[in-house]
Formats: C-alpha cells, structure tokens, sequence
C-alpha cells in the first residue's frame, strides 16, 4: 500500500511545515495497547509511557540504547559537595509546541520545571487531585521525602535541594514522570474548566506533536519543526494500537507496521527468517529470580542456599520457558546496567554437588513450598512452567517442592510479608541505577515485613556498601562499593538468579536509527524509513 | 396485541434489574481492584492502597455503592472510568459505532447466504447439496472465532496480500470522524481511496463474526421449511399444479420465517460474545475489546456500564423480535 496524504490532513501537513506533503514519511509502531492518558506523571504502564515519550522531555535524558544520562532541557547542572543541592542551567530558546487553541507566548522557563513537580508534590497544587491524583512513581522513587525545595534562581536556572544526599536522584529526573510541562498550557486549561485536557491532549518540547487519538486504534504525531535537537527525519508517526500478539506479528509481516514490540517468543526465528525484517535484541533492564526466605529454616542456612543454586537447571529453563529470548542471570543486577560485575562466576549446575552440600548441612528429606506468579511478566514469560522444572530439578537432589500461586495482588503481598519458603519474583528497573535493584530488593531496610526484599535476608555489610554508594555521586567509587556488594550477594546466595529476558524488537528493514532502550521505553526520536 | 406488548415490557425490567446486580457482584468477586492491578512488582503501602480506594470511592459499603450506582444510572450517568477519568457513556458511544457497523455487516452476510442455503437445502432435501450445505455449516458452528480468524488473516492477508491484517482504515488514511461508521465518513471524506479501503478492511471480521449466526441461519430455515414442506396446504398448493417457485417463495418462505426471525433476533447476543473475539483478532477498536481491557484493569464502571449497555440493547432487540413475531403469525398476538 503507498502511503499517501490528501485533503484536510495534507493542508495541515503544510500548515506544519512540511516541504511535500505528497511525500510525508510515516513511521508505523504497532503498538500493544491503549494509553490510559498521555500523562507521565499520573500513569504507570509502559504502555502509557511510550505514548507520552515523543511529546515531551525531560531536564535530563537518557543516552539512547543505554542507562547513562545525558542532558536534555537541562544543558548542565552543578551538585553541591554535600550532595544536598542541584542546580540545574536550563536550555534556552525552547518552545512549547502549538496545537489547537494553544500558543506558547514565552519560552519554556524555570517555571515549567517547577509547576511540573509542584503537581506531583504539593497537595495544594490546584492540578494536584486532577486525573485521579495518583503519582505512583513520585512517590515510589520517594521523591515526597527526597525534596527539601526547588526554587527558581533566575528565569534559566532551578535548584533542587534535598534532604539527604542521594546520587541516584538525577537518574531518577531521567525518568518517565520526570516529563516537563507547560505551566502556560497547564494554567490555560484550568482556567478553560478542562484541566484534564493536559493529561489527554498533550504539549511538550519533544520531537513529535500529538495530533489526534482515535481511542483504542491509533494515535497520530507530526514532527516537530521547532525541536531543540533538529527536525525529526519522519514526518508522522502513527501508533497503531494492536493488543494481539498474533495480530501484530501477522500486521508487520504484510507491511502494515514499520515495527512492532513483543512478539511471541517462539515466533522470532520464523520473523529473523523474513528477508523484509530485521529482528533487534537486547538484554532487557530486568532480572527473574527465586528468593528463598532467609527467616525459615533450612534456608537460614547458606550452605542450603548455594545447594540450591546448584540444584537448579538454568539451560534448561532458558530454552523451554524464555525459549532463547533470555540470558541466564548471576548478579541481581541486568549486564545492561553500569558496575555490573562481569567477573563473577555463577554457580555450576551440579545436581551431585548439591546434594552432598545438603547432606553436610544435615538437611534430608526436605518438603518446602515454591511459589510462582499467576501472570506473565516481562522477565518471566511462563512462572508455572519454570516452577514445574524446578520442581523437577529438586526433586533430583532429594527435595520435594509443593507448587503454589494467588492472585497476582494477593501473591505479591504475601511474598513480601515473608509466608512463602521458596518465591519466585522478578524486577524491572526504573531508572537504570544499580540501587534501583540492589538497594530495592536487597537491602535491610527493604527486609521488613511488607519490604521488597522477599528473601528477607538483612545483611549488615552488603547494606552498608549500598548505602554508600548512594550517598556519593562519583560514579567511580560507586562502581567499586556495587561490585563488592555483588560479590557479598553471590557468597550468601539469598536468590537463585535466573534470567535476564531479552527486549527483541521485529521491524522492517526500511526502518534505521531505531535503539532498543534498555528501559523499556520505544523511543523513536531519531528513526528513520528509507524508501 | 397492546396487552401482549406491556407483558413483554412488564418483563424487561425485572431482568434489567438483574443484570445490574449480577454485572455488579461478578466483577467485585474476581481478584484484585484497580489500584492492585497497576502497581506491578513494587507493590503499595496499605495506607495509600487505602488512600486510592477511598478516592474512587470503593471503601463504602457495597449495598451504598449499588444504589448509588444504580441511582446513576436511572438518570443516565454510567460513571467515569477508573482508568482514564472520562465518562463511561463518552468512551462507550465513542466505540459502539465500530461495533454496531462491524455486527450489521456481519449479519447481513449471514442471512444473505444463510436464508436462501438453507431453503435450497431443505426444497433438495437429502441431496448432496443439502449434506453440504449442512455439514459445512455445523464446522462453521463448530469453528473457534479466534482460531478461524487468524487463518484467514495468514492466508489471504499475509501470504496473498488480498486483504488488510487488521483495524478498520489503512494507516495512510486520515479520515476525520463524523459518524463514527467508517464506511459513512470515508464517504464525507475526501480522502481518496479510502472507502474502497474501509470495505477491504471489513470483509475479514464480517465473515468472521457472520460464521456462527450464517451457520445457525442456515439450519435454522432448513428445518423450519422442512416442516412447512411437510403442510397439507403446501401439498395443496402442488396438486393444483403451482410451481416450485411460487410454493417456495410464497407459501412455505413467509411461514417458516417465524422461527427463522427469532433466531435472528437471538443472534444480536451471539454477535455481542462473537464481537469480543472478532475485534481482539483484528485489532477492531469497539466494545468487546474495550470491555476485555476493562476486565483486566478491574475498571469496574466501565464494564459494569459497557455490559448493561449492551445487555439492554440485545433485551430490547429481542424485544423488538418478539414483538415481530406476533405481527408475523396472529395466533401469538391473539393468544390468552
């Protein structure tokens, strides 16, 4: 099918800037579902996300392809040797997109920055109860209790200070729910009566301008002429929602789409196959793994612990249940993030050796439970089927397993109340930094009843390296404390790690540019199509 | 006949009102509520959980959330979604017409060819056509929506590129919405081309969801002109030397359309469950894939809303065919 633009939508294409819009290049991501609305900072699917990502920016950025940060509506920023303060230096000559009744009368400014987190942050924000009011995210990466104030120093510049010193804090302002706003727009709309509408009808400084969106089928975007880093190789982007896996698949392969995310695992050898696509792969920023409760005997015991990492079949695993779109695991952390520690060596699959180390630490004859989720998450495509090999696995070396689920909400509660022995969960990371794994999931503080740390496992001298790492932003020195803590990690063994899923993104061979974002966000900022 | 049309109303309500009730007990019962079903791996704390469900107002007692629901709806408010804070009734009207048109469609081809299949099979009453015609139509019965649609998109969408994969429009069009039915405003339009792909886009769901009602059609006028053929008054009409034709198209058609229209109207339901699958199969953006998502979300007045919608409108349509039928054989409308 050509791709053609007539009538109404091709006057508006010019009206936009385009040279010919006879020749509008469109890029078509079949993507996997609905927006809930396309505001970063009220939702929390990456669903949501992906759509917002090409409207707006942030003060700092990622790198594409990588977790490291790079500035973005924040051309530099300086932190105060006591770590307490960020004073960011904001690009200047930025504008807010036009669109509809809204034009920007300034450029974009110190008060953007600060009407954007004062909606998140002070309940007497007038936007603040607006489209639900939930700021899962702020609140999650404990902004509330990390801000002290952000004052605006002159029109350009804004300080952040904190309350205490955390390094990860400039990652997290890399992240989704960190997307600037326009006071302007946000103030017009309020006094218009329909503030929702900067939550359905976004303005930012991004790449492309929401267009329209035709509820459950597609939305549409124009390139930015304006955009701070240059026009945008495409003319259009067009999300085409498309919620079946087969749908998708069957949609790339007859040209409808340009690129589609998550195929079905065991489709992408037939898809490589297709001399029309290329197939782009990468580890994604996550980690699927099996916790055993430190608090119950016999797991109290690391001797018990390392057996078992050595009882369990990770070949196995990878190609029955992620079907060769995973990496096996042996760090709590994702090789994709920064001060992952290559030079540890993961325990053997040794089924002997495993039950002898039991029998030295006078454990026979051992029933435990094994808990797997009901769902499907992005690190672990098929929790039932892995906890049946692991069950196997056990059983090999002496241990019976009782299998055991709940629902989704109800499972998670439970694990991290500390009722199961063995559990199987999984993390997705945020915002790229280490203690977004390590100090989430591992740490002593997390340990409590009702804490992340479903291992429950509280070790003093592991925290300790953790907690200094956040609190210095060298990133050298921080490198070295995570690498000793993943060391600390590996001896005491609270998890069997198990895998890292690979991201594997199909798309046609026309499309160039495209990163796989270790962050899960489909970033299109950059791509092109040749023709 | 004024009698029988206030005792088929007196009906409608009681059953409404059920179905209020059960939509509204149902989804509470499965696992979960919205604020669970968003927070992933990391969980909430138990005072924000709180906090949430308060905000949506679901931390009342369930018997005040009812009345107040069912309040809202005797004065025309269905609620605001939890998931994207808009009216319900705004984002089911916004999709309903890609529903409506996906089902009329549907239907026409299944008594287009469903109709004169079946009356042939039975006027060639054991005939290799009529073994045919009824054994394909119990596999089209039979067929699962999911399964037959996704081997037709392999087929003729991908490997003869004769038919698009999925949605309603090309993604080179851009048609503003006016109607809502596509084939209506791709014809407003003037984007070229684009109509002609708006029907591309239609035949695959069309045959998709038409399968079971074309299959149920089909047996359904088959017997029921079976037994009409079997009438003295047909045999009547034979002695007296009337073709085939006239007997066919005259006496037996308009009488064994009774029970045929019944089953039509029935099938307004069977398109509604049908309609679910056909639209996740090709990405159609209307109601059953709205009310799938909404499911998953726990977004419980959108469903709540969306099933009672639609509850009414196949209570009313078999109402309307009830109605019908009284018109179309007196014994019924004269009857008690």
């Amino acid at each position: 099918m050509k791709r053609r633009l007539l009538g109404a939508v091709a006057a508006a294409a010019i009206a936009f800037g385009f040279a010919n819009a006879a020749t509008a290049k469109t890029l078509v991501y079949c993507s996997e579902g609905s927006p809930e609305n396309f505001n970063p900072q009220v939702n929390t699917t990456g669903t949501s996300f992906d759509t917002a990502y090409p409207v707006f920016n942030r003060l700092v950025e990622f790198k594409p392809g990588t977790t490291e940060i790079m500035p973005a509506l924040a051309e530099s920023w300086d932190v105060s040797d006591d770590g307490l303060t960020y004073t960011f230096h904001l690009r200047k000559g930025v504008r807010f997109h036009t669109r509809g009744s809204f034009t920007p009368t300034r450029d974009f400014d110190a008060d953007d920055v600060i009407a954007t987190f004062n909606r998140m942050w002070k309940a007497d924000d007038p936007y603040s109860k607006v489209s639900g009011g939930a700021y899962d995210y702020f609140n999650d990466m404990g902004m509330p209790d990390l801000l002290k104030s952000i004052d605006k120093v002159d029109a350009n510049t804004v300080k952040f200070t904190l309350t205490k010193p955390e390094s990860p804090f400039i990652a997290n302002l890399g992240m989704d729910f960190a997307a600037i706003h326009s006071k302007e727009y946000m103030d017009a709309m309020m006094k218009a009566g329909t503030p929702e509408k900067v939550d359905q009808e976004p303005i930012g400084t991004g790449p492309f301008i929401w267009a329209n969106y035709a509820k459950d089928d597609r939305i549409i975007y124009n390139a930015n002429v304006n955009y701070f880093r240059g026009k945008q190789p495409i003319d259009r982007l067009v999300f085409s929602i498309t919620p079946d896996q087969a749908t998708r698949e069957a949609r790339l392969e007859a040209g409808e789409c340009d690129i589609i995310p998550y195929p079905n695992p065991a489709d992408i050898a037939k898809l490589k196959a297709n001399p029309e696509l290329q197939v782009l792969e990468q580890e994604g920023l996550n980690v699927g793994y099996l916790a055993m409760n430190v608090k119950k005997p016999p797991f109290d015991n690391v001797k018990v612990r390392q057996a078992l990492n050595m009882a369990i079949d990770k070949d196995a695993i990878l190609a029955a249940v992620y079907q060769g779109a995973g990496k096996a695991a042996k760090n709590p952390i994702p090789p994709t993030i920064w001060s992952y520690d290559d030079s540890v060596q993961a325990y053997p699959y040794d089924p002997e050796k495993a039950k002898a180390m039991l029998a030295e630490a006078g454990v026979t004859d051992l029933k435990t439970d094994l808990w797997y989720m009901p769902v499907q998450r992005p690190y672990n495509p098929d929790a039932k089927k892995m906890a049946e090999l692991m069950q196997a696995d056990l059983a090999k070396v002496g241990i019976t397993a009782e299998l055991k689920t709940f629902e989704w909400g109800e499972y998670r509660k439970r694990l991290q109340a500390g009722e199961h022995q063995l559990g199987m969960l999984g993390w997705t990371g945020d915002n790229g930094d280490p203690d977004n794994f390590m100090g989430v999931l591992l740490s002593c503080g997390s340990a409590r009843e009702g804490g992340q740390n479903i291992a429950k496992w509280c070790n003093e001298d592991f925290t300790k390296l953790i907690d200094e790492a956040k609190s210095t932003s060298d990133v050298e020195k921080r490198t070295a404390l995570y690498k000793q803590a993943q060391a600390i990690f590996h001896d005491q063994a609270p998890w069997v790690p198990i895998a890292h899923s690979l991201v594997t993104m199909p798309m046609s061979k026309k499309v160039v540019g495209y990163k796989v974002h270790p962050l899960g966000t489909h970033i299109f900022e950059g791509v092109d199509i040749q023709e | 006949m004024i009698r029988f049309v206030l005792t088929r109303l007196g009906l409608v309500i009681p059953t409404f009102l059920g179905i209020i009730l059960l939509t509204f007990i149902l989804i509470r019962l499965v696992p979960g509520d919205p604020v669970e079903v968003r927070v992933g791996e990391r969980g909430i704390s138990p005072e924000r959980h709180a906090e949430l469900i308060h905000q949506m107002g679901l931390d009342r007692p369930l018997y005040v959330q009812f009345f107040d629901y069912v309040g809202g709806v005797l004065k025309g408010d269905l609620g605001i979604s939890v998931i994207t804070h808009r009216p319900v009734m705004d984002e089911f009207l916004t999709l309903f017409p890609a529903t409506v048109e996906l089902a009329i469609f549907a239907m026409i081809f299944a008594t287009l060819i469903g109709l004169p299949a079946g009356v042939l099979a039975a006027v060639r009453r054991g005939s290799v056509y009529d073994h045919t015609v009824m054994g394909t139509s119990l596999t089209g019965y039979s067929m699962p929506i999911f399964w037959w649609g996704l081997l037709l998109i392999l087929f003729f969408s991908v490997k003869l590129g004769w038919t698009p994969v999925a949605k309603r429009l090309g993604d080179d069009y851009f048609v503003d919405e006016v109607t809502g039915f596509m084939l209506i405003d791709t014809l407003l339009s003037d984007e070229k081309g684009s109509f002609l792909d708006a029907v591309k886009h239609l035949i695959l769901p069309t045959i998709v969801l038409g399968t079971v009602p074309l299959a149920v059609i089909a047996r359904m006028t088959r017997s029921a002109m079976l037994e009409v053929l079997g009438e003295d008054y047909i045999r009547t009409a034979r002695a007296k030397g009337l073709g085939i034709y006239r007997i066919v198209a005259i006496h037996a058609l308009r009488n064994a359309l009774v029970p045929v229209v019944t089953v039509i109207g029935l099938q307004v339901g069977t398109l509604m469950g049908g309609a679910i699958l056909t639209e996740s199969v090709f990405s159609w953006p209307g109601i059953g894939k709205w009310l799938v998502e909404s499911i998953g979300r726990r977004d419980y007045p959108a469903l709540q809303g969306g099933v009672l919608v639609i509850a009414a409108l196949v209570m009313a349509t078999n109402l309307a065919v009830d109605l019908l039928y009284g018109l179309l054989n007196p014994r019924i409308r004269h009857r008690r």
